[in-house]
């Protein structure tokens, strides 16, 4: 086989025998299951946090096992752990109502796994920015005859979500680089695809360097949105420049 | 006695503790609409937990609270904790109950004109442009029109305290509620916000009012009530507390603020 040489820009173009598409389409993945991880995990912390501060001491104890349990191992065992565990668990529980065993879709598995472990950490980053509202904000909420459900959508969450910002970037930072952990249950991101494009062409150097400036340009964007959303949500706060 | 006019507010053997600390040992109060009842008294004596206690921010030990008419029905807890027996009727009490807050608590995500609009939309129900026509007409009167689109944190607490009262206005409340409402200001500033608390006194507010000010007290107050280690020592007109108070303590207390 004697093909000949190939061009940086050939081995980067969007069709074969480039691997330019392949990338991108990897890269779209890891936004893909970040995106979804990051809401799954955003819902389960709030959730996480507001039954924390609920003070029910059963909830406290079972969400204090969760955050404990997940923050403590380290996330490569657990995503491969609940991907086989998740995966084994349901099919036996289907088996148990007689349901045929189904082949979970990876996106969803990576989705459900990665979000899971975001959310030990959203639960703390949020009950923190709770914690973190002057109770004088709350107080007046009461006094005016606001509902509980008013007081959690008029001035909790609004007066929650400057404090919890720049934890909640930093989840999506990480995020988007563990979602490269998946590949180890076989879905393809941009990690993977990296790996696969290196092993076919044996320009590993080349496609590692691309992949990573893919990974800084998802950084350098999300830096971006982040500072606009903070900037609405601080909106009524002195900045310190 | 007479009963011809309305009774806005009472309050009847109000007791609270917090832990092992007695802070209110059968308080009561009756407020005719149109009073302007000062509570005075050394910190500690009480007057803001009493106070807190009427829009149940505090929920009483034992006591019966009175607003315009509707008892808050509390009731005994399976632990022995009074407890509302439903906090949707607190919540509507609420709204009849304009608070003022020392630290002001204005909502600092909201804009001033936001803030006074919050609770007539939100809770009350009233449409948005008659609530921000009203809120407008009231942040004029308080001098901060101006100021409407302006957040909390970049006006003065003289301005913020303004504004909370504008807030508290904007609900029609049928008693108003002052806990030390110049306490949190730079001296400069408290006059700005007496003067508005003083307006409302004249036109006829039903307010009750926790103060260090005894000359404004003096001054703006129909009745005046003294809580020494939470209770009533003395109550009376602004002339007989502040001018010939029967109690030593309460002698004592005014001689000094005086």
């Amino acid at each position: 086989m004697s093909a000949p040489q190939q061009g940086i820009l050939d081995l980067l173009a969007l069709h074969p025998p480039g691997w330019g598409g392949t990338l991108l389409a990897g890269a779209a993945s890891t936004i893909a299951i970040s995106a979804g991880a990051f809401a799954v995990g955003l819902v389960l912390g709030a959730g996480g946090a507001f039954a924390k501060l609920s003070g029910n001491r059963l909830l406290v104890r079972l969400l204090n096992l969760y955050t404990t349990a997940v923050r403590a191992i380290p996330e490569l065992i657990l995503i491969v752990g609940l991907y086989y565990a998740g995966m084994d668990g349901l099919n036996r529980l289907l088996a148990a109502v007689s349901i045929p065993a189904v082949e979970i879709n990876g996106f969803v598995a990576a989705v459900a796994v990665l979000g899971f472990v975001q959310g030990a950490y959203m639960t703390e980053v949020l009950r923190g920015a709770v914690l973190a509202i002057p109770a004088g904000q709350l107080e007046a909420a009461k006094a005016f005859g606001m509902r509980p459900m008013l007081r959690l959508r008029r001035v909790i969450l609004p007066a929650l979500l400057p404090n919890a910002l720049p934890g909640l970037a930093n989840l999506w930072m990480s995020i988007t680089k563990d979602s490269a952990l998946v590949a180890v249950v076989g879905y393809q991101e941009l990690a993977l695809a990296t790996r696969l494009a290196g092993a076919s062409t044996k320009h590993y150097f080349l496609f590692f360097l691309a992949s990573a400036l893919i990974y800084l340009a998802i950084t350098l964007v999300s830096n971006v949105v982040f500072r606009l959303i903070e900037r609405h949500v601080r909106r009524g706060q002195h900045t310190l420049a | 006695m007479t009963e011809t006019s309305f009774q806005a507010l009472r309050v009847d053997d109000l007791h609270k503790s917090f832990g092992p600390n007695e802070v209110l040992k059968g308080v009561s109060l009756k407020a005719q609409n149109g009073d302007v009842i000062s509570i005075i008294g050394s910190s500690g004596s009480g007057k803001s937990t009493f106070l807190r206690c009427i829009n149940l921010l505090e929920v009483p030990d034992q006591g019966r609270i009175v607003v315009n008419g509707e008892e808050i029905v509390l009731k005994r807890s399976r632990t022995g904790r009074l407890q509302p027996a439903t906090w949707r009727q607190v919540e509507r009490v609420r709204t009849g109950l304009g608070m003022v807050f020392q630290s002001f608590n204005l909502w600092a995500h909201r804009t001033v004109l936001e803030n006074v609009i919050e609770a007539p939309v939100h809770v009350m129900g009233v449409a948005r442009r008659e609530a921000i026509e009203k809120a407008e007409a009231l942040l004029d009167r308080v001098g901060l029109y101006d100021k409407r689109d302006a957040y909390p944190a970049f006006l003065s607490g003289g301005q913020q305290q303004r504004a909370a009262i504008a807030r508290a206005l904007c609900v029609d409340p049928a008693v108003m509620l002052f806990d030390e409402p110049t306490s949190a200001l730079d001296p400069e500033l408290v006059g700005e916000v007496l003067k508005v608390i003083r307006d409302l006194a004249e036109e006829g507010r039903t307010m009750l009012l926790v103060t260090h000010e005894m000359r404004f007290a003096r001054d703006v107050s129909s009745h005046v009530v003294f809580l020494h280690q939470g209770q009533v020592e003395e109550e009376g007109s602004p002339s007989q507390i502040f001018d010939a108070p029967l109690s030593a303590r309460c002698r004592e207390f005014t001689g000094m603020a005086a």
